[in-house]
């Protein structure tokens, strides 16, 4: 392994790894808002109470986690990418900075939410709700600001090699921003909503089907089903954009070699770079043309009409894209049918091959994620700042990484088996209070 | 406001997060260090004081690193870079130390388990506890005495930061964050438990000693490693040099009588004023030896825009931040009482 791909892949693993937290900290905060909201109407249920406080103590340990992953990154900029903090830390660094206060208030009000149950009113306990779902948003924004800026840098000029002219403010507002923060956000809650689905599904298929379980089921589900059809608007609005502006990551994408009018979609396939074609493929004839530009008979350039050394390696970026799609697809079919089924018989579908699928979506919902974000890194490659500065060119010169990807990558898989663990026990613990204190009051 | 105004004006505020993380986030980390050293028929309340103590603000304490770094890179990204570049090591170590601590604590206190009980994730925590700010202290060390090199090589792995200098400043620090954390917890153990109380004010006072032993011995390697750190101390940050010894002897002759609250607020105008006398030593250099102030900044336009962004943010942050600690940290009754 290179020092150099072994940068790369800390960064992704990094990435990959804070990811998954980063949107449960979006997400999450907006679920409590909505049950600790419902649990304090007169009457209320006492199961929207029970659910956030055992949402409280898992969002307890997963935003921690979030918080030092997180951290790893804002150090990783730099470390692992320095001649990209130097380039471009004056032009965009300023939404970090920004995100860097949207998280505060997120830590600070996660302090008050989590441990401020018995020390504030119950109003006042949901009301931290509130900063903590809009900081969380915010956060998400800023940060995907920076990442719509590698994709679409603007708000400088390039003078003989050196940066001049720059503007901050069009730097973060750049083309890429409106689209992609969208994309980025509502995926959080997606992902989320269908996660937190699971695992009340889960526990309804071993028996588990009390009114806490439906409600932390139905609740999920609902948030997934608003989500779903938004992101698949959005992903077409997002795929139309790429094709104006970054054609070459299409091309990735739909793995299109030849420049070719009336481009067929390809559904599925494996791209062979060496042949130059894309096999195992289902071709729609000119459902790409159509898609990217809303005309069958467009021409859409493919890779090879590119300079070597500028174009992504098709492989990963066109198999993320379509298991992107296809779980997109795939949510908005289980939503529809769970929700048609609740509409028309009037009473949750409980069938094992619903539940199944229902917990086999809160696991597509965050591959989803991880499949999106690395369509739009790998897609920019060899890029770390499209068409303005090459990833080689970023990496640092200190030696070691290999070393340092090795104990970083145990690391996060340590962490991972040890946060697995500890929220099963955490569910199984909660469990046995409960069966405990109902044979207390029997 | 001219460029130099400017640059000034986000590099103050820059240097004031690291103060405040030094006082807010260093005291955790000493708390992680007292949760290792817990010792004695009382062990487990005084784990449990330092988990009672940290758990509510912990996170909002760490992120005053983050805020650190993002402004550094946004304000002056060549001294981040070269930072990156030259500290790759203990910047690395230090980041595998944050994410030990954070997920051990959180694994610790909202998994199941006894409180206040030994066990693998505690030790995790504390050993995290105590090697980060020692790391964080060497990494400071190595930037007070020029250390940091403007292009990186094989050799320069560990000659950067691993000198009798920057091995002081580590150890320094790390009793600096012990006898931190030990003030507040005599604080607020005081109303709670006369026995606790006693507990932390005699680490506070032991830490206070070795933080002395420490100092003296920076300056004694610092008087070959970083001359240049040692007379701008000397000379142009005299008063405040001189203010952080006063500061210091103020807060061991409180504890030593028992002034918990005076003790608390003198240790941290201590730490206050070694930060401020070396930002003064040092001025209007930010990375020794040569990278200046005005020399590394940002487009004026992006400075422009981050100073709005620190006072639009403060307006958000101080009101939550009061908020956080009178609920937490007040003296109202309930403080120092398990929460669960």
């Amino acid at each position: 392994m290179s020092e150099y791909i072994a940068g790369r892949a800390q960064m992704g693993s990094s990435l990959a790894f804070h990811i998954i937290f980063a949107s449960l900290g979006v997400g999450l905060p907006l679920l409590l808002l909505i049950v600790e909201g419902l649990s304090l109407r007169a009457g209320a249920d006492p199961n929207w109470h029970l659910l956030a406080r055992r949402w409280s103590k898992a969002f307890g340990i997963l935003f921690a986690v979030g918080a030092v992953s997180g951290t790893v990154l804002s150090f990783e900029l730099g470390l692992l990418w320095p001649g990209f903090m130097r380039f471009a830390g004056g032009i965009i660094g300023l939404p970090f900075s920004m995100e860097g206060f949207a998280f505060f208030i997120e830590a600070i009000f996660v302090g008050l939410y989590l441990y401020g149950w018995e020390r504030l009113s119950p109003m006042a306990h949901w009301l931290t709700t509130i900063p903590l779902a809009i900081s969380g948003a915010a956060s998400a924004w800023f940060v995907t600001t920076a990442n719509a800026w590698m994709n679409s840098p603007a708000g400088f000029r390039l003078v003989a090699g050196r940066v001049t002219d720059v503007h901050p403010l069009q730097a973060i507002f750049n083309p890429g921003t409106p689209i992609e923060t969208i994309h980025t956000t509502i995926s959080s809650y997606l992902a989320t909503g269908f996660a937190v689905a699971a695992v009340y599904a889960a526990g309804m298929l071993r028996g588990r089907t009390g009114g806490l379980h439906r409600r932390g089921l139905i609740v999920g589900l609902a948030l997934g089903a608003i989500c779903t059809p938004l992101q698949i608007v959005s992903g077409d609005i997002n795929a139309r954009w790429v094709a104006d502006h970054q054609p070459i990551k299409l091309a990735a994408m739909e793995g299109q070699f030849q420049t070719e009018t009336g481009a067929p979609l390809r559904i599925g396939g494996l791209p062979d770079p060496a042949a130059g074609v894309t096999r195992f493929a289902v071709e729609i004839p000119g459902g790409l043309s159509f898609l990217a530009y809303g005309d069958v008979t467009r021409t859409v350039r493919g890779l090879n009409s590119y300079p070597a050394d500028q174009r992504p390696d098709p492989r990963m970026v066109h198999v993320s894209f379509q298991v992107m799609v296809a779980i997109g697809f795939g949510l908005l079919g289980l939503v529809t049918w769970f929700f048609g089924w609740l509409w028309v018989r009037r009473r949750v579908p409980e069938s094992r091959l619903m539940l199944t699928l229902v917990t086999l979506s809160g696991f597509a919902g965050f591959v989803a994620v991880e499949a999106g974000w690395m369509v739009t890194e790998l897609g920019r490659q060899p890029w770390i700042i499209y068409g303005v500065v090459r990833t080689s060119e970023a990496i640092t010169p200190a030696p070691g990484l290999v070393v340092s990807f090795l104990v970083s990558i145990a690391i996060y898989i340590g962490l991972a088996i040890a946060l697995i663990l500890l929220l099963l026990r955490l569910a199984a613990g909660t469990r046995r209070q409960e069966a405990d204190g109902a044979k207390a009051d029997r | 406001m001219s460029a130099h105004a400017l640059n000034l004006s986000v590099a103050a505020v820059l240097w004031l997060a690291m103060i405040t993380y030094a006082v807010l986030a260093g005291a955790d980390f000493g708390g992680g260090v007292w949760d290792l050293l817990a010792t004695g028929p009382r062990a487990r309340d005084q784990r449990r004081a330092v988990s009672v103590a940290m758990g509510p603000v912990w996170e909002a304490n760490h992120v005053w690193l983050i805020f650190m770094i993002t402004g550094l890179f946004t304000a002056f990204p060549v001294v981040f870079s070269r930072l990156a570049v030259g500290l790759y090591l203990p910047f690395t170590l230090i980041l595998f130390g944050i994410v030990l601590r954070g997920a051990a604590f959180a694994f610790r206190a909202h998994g199941a388990g006894e409180d206040g009980q030994p066990s693998a994730w505690g030790t995790a925590f504390g050993i995290a506890s105590a090697i980060t700010p020692f790391l964080l202290g060497a990494c400071a060390g190595s930037v007070a005495s020029s250390r940091v090199p403007a292009e990186a090589g094989p050799a320069a792995l560990f000659a950067v930061w691993v000198t009798p200098f920057t091995l002081t400043c580590g150890a320094l620090a790390l009793a600096i964050c012990a006898g931190l954390a030990a003030a507040y917890l005599a604080v607020e153990q005081e109303a709670v438990s006369q026995d606790l109380a006693e507990d932390f004010r005699r680490r506070a006072l032991g830490a206070g000693a070795a933080a002395l032993v420490f100092a003296v011995l920076a300056l004694v390697t610092g008087l070959g490693a970083a001359p240049g750190l040692i007379r701008g101390l000397l000379a142009q940050a005299l008063p405040l040099t001189a203010l952080a010894f006063a500061a210091a002897a103020v807060a061991a002759a409180a504890m030593l009588r028992r002034r918990y609250l005076l003790a608390r607020t003198a240790a941290v105008a201590q730490v206050a004023l070694v930060l401020l006398a070396w930002a003064a030593a040092q001025y209007p250099v930010i990375l020794p030896p040569d990278l200046t102030l005005d020399g590394t900044a940002s487009p004026p336009e992006s400075m422009a825009l981050l100073l709005g962004t620190f006072v639009v943010g403060a307006l958000l942050l101080v009101p939550s931040l009061i908020l956080l600690f009178r609920v937490f940290k007040g003296r109202n009754p309930a403080a120092g009482r398990a929460v669960t």
